[in-house]
């Protein structure tokens, strides 16, 4: 007997990202899902921000990592709140890792949360976590193939950056075909290109961050 | 590793909707999985015989249904079906100005059980994706 069922195999996951949204909203934080390979420089990019942030925006940062407290460690001695989750072997975030990371947060005294997903371009744009927007880091040295290589990430990107800008010569690096790539599968979202080094080119995006928080969009691609 | 827990979830999807039909058995589960999702077959079958045994799926046949990515050239309207990694120009007139739309269902479609109380099903409908992306 055929039994007609027509249901996301990610349901569980996605109605849990519908409560970590309730929960944000209510709080009143705009959320940022950070996506990037390993080594694209999410943390660095993180600490760049952190320092650019407008005085009256409170930050927070949840740190996701297969093991290790390093990135956290080293958010921490900035002064923001952060959690570290420890995804065990995960290679990505879900929906409940973020929600058991709640509770050690107060939420209600932020105004933007940032959370760093397991370095990773293919499982992390599966996963909804309840966050607003996404963000996608790619970097020079990683090459500007990578949108054709992996569009899913990018077709969910609300903000694609390109960091350390400051290598793209030496690198050969070709902006164009990035672009052209993105464009398949993303027809307008921003691209950044930035160092989180020398910070060129963190105006514009810092722009966007604090419009986004200003003005969170309703709607946003990955509630 | 991202085909463990994807597949633990289509499980689960599956099993659920089983006990709804009041089955006894699964014998096989249709799946619809996009061109653009990274998931491997081979690897959610693996993973499904060791995570299904005990279950009333344990030995049911997985049948993936791909849903593919769509290219559309702005340059000469040309449209074709693509797969990652994607070529940078039309294979038709060489533009650049490219657009891929869809690929990214994951989803359990229908199952195939024995047993169960579900009336009025003799015929499984045309996949969903099948028909919306044509």
């Amino acid at each position: 007997m055929k039994v007609p069922v027509v249901k996301e195999i990610l349901k569980a996951n996605d109605s849990v990202a519908v409560e970590n949204r309730e929960t944000f909203d209510r709080a009143g934080v705009v959320v940022f899902d950070v996506m990037a390979s390993p080594g694209a420089g999410k943390t660095s990019m993180l600490l760049a921000t952190l320092d650019r942030l407008r005085n009256d925006v409170r930050p927070g940062v949840i740190e996701g990592d297969v093991a290790s407290s390093i990135d956290a460690d080293t958010i921490a001695e900035r002064g923001v709140p952060v959690v570290q989750i420890n995804t065990g072997g995960n290679c990505h975030l879900d929906a409940p890792m973020v929600r058991s990371a709640l509770p050690h947060m107060q939420v209600d005294d932020l105004d933007v949360l940032f959370i760093e997903d397991v370095g990773n371009l293919i499982c992390p744009s599966n996963y909804k976590l309840g966050h607003h927007f996404s963000i996608v880091v790619s970097s020079v040295t990683e090459g500007h193939d990578k949108a054709h290589k992996y569009p899913g990430i990018f077709a969910g990107a609300d903000v694609v950056m390109i960091n350390k800008w400051d290598l793209a010569d030496v690198f050969e690096y070709d902006l164009d075909f990035f672009t052209q790539g993105i464009r398949m599968v993303n027809r307008d979202v921003p691209i950044l290109p930035l160092s989180s080094k020398t910070g060129e080119g963190f105006e514009p995006w810092m722009e966007w961050l604090h419009a986004a928080v200003d003005a969170p969009s309703p709607v946003g691609t990955a509630g | 590793m991202h085909e463990l827990p994807a597949t633990q979830g289509m499980l689960d999807v599956a099993l659920e909707a089983a006990r709804e039909a009041g089955a006894s058995r699964v014998r096989e589960i249709h799946l619809v999985v996009g061109e653009l999702t990274s998931i491997v077959d081979d690897s959610v079958q693996f993973y499904f015989d060791i995570l299904a045994r005990g279950t009333i799926a344990d030995g049911a046949r997985l049948v993936f249904d791909r849903e593919p990515a769509l290219l559309r050239c702005h340059g000469c309207g040309h449209r074709d079906t693509v797969v990652p990694p994607l070529r940078p120009t039309c294979p038709a007139c060489g533009a650049l100005e490219l657009e891929v739309t869809g690929g990214q269902a994951f989803r359990v479609d229908s199952l195939d059980v024995d047993g169960g109380d579900v009336e009025g099903y003799s015929e499984q409908a045309e996949p969903s994706a099948k028909a919306s992306t044509e």
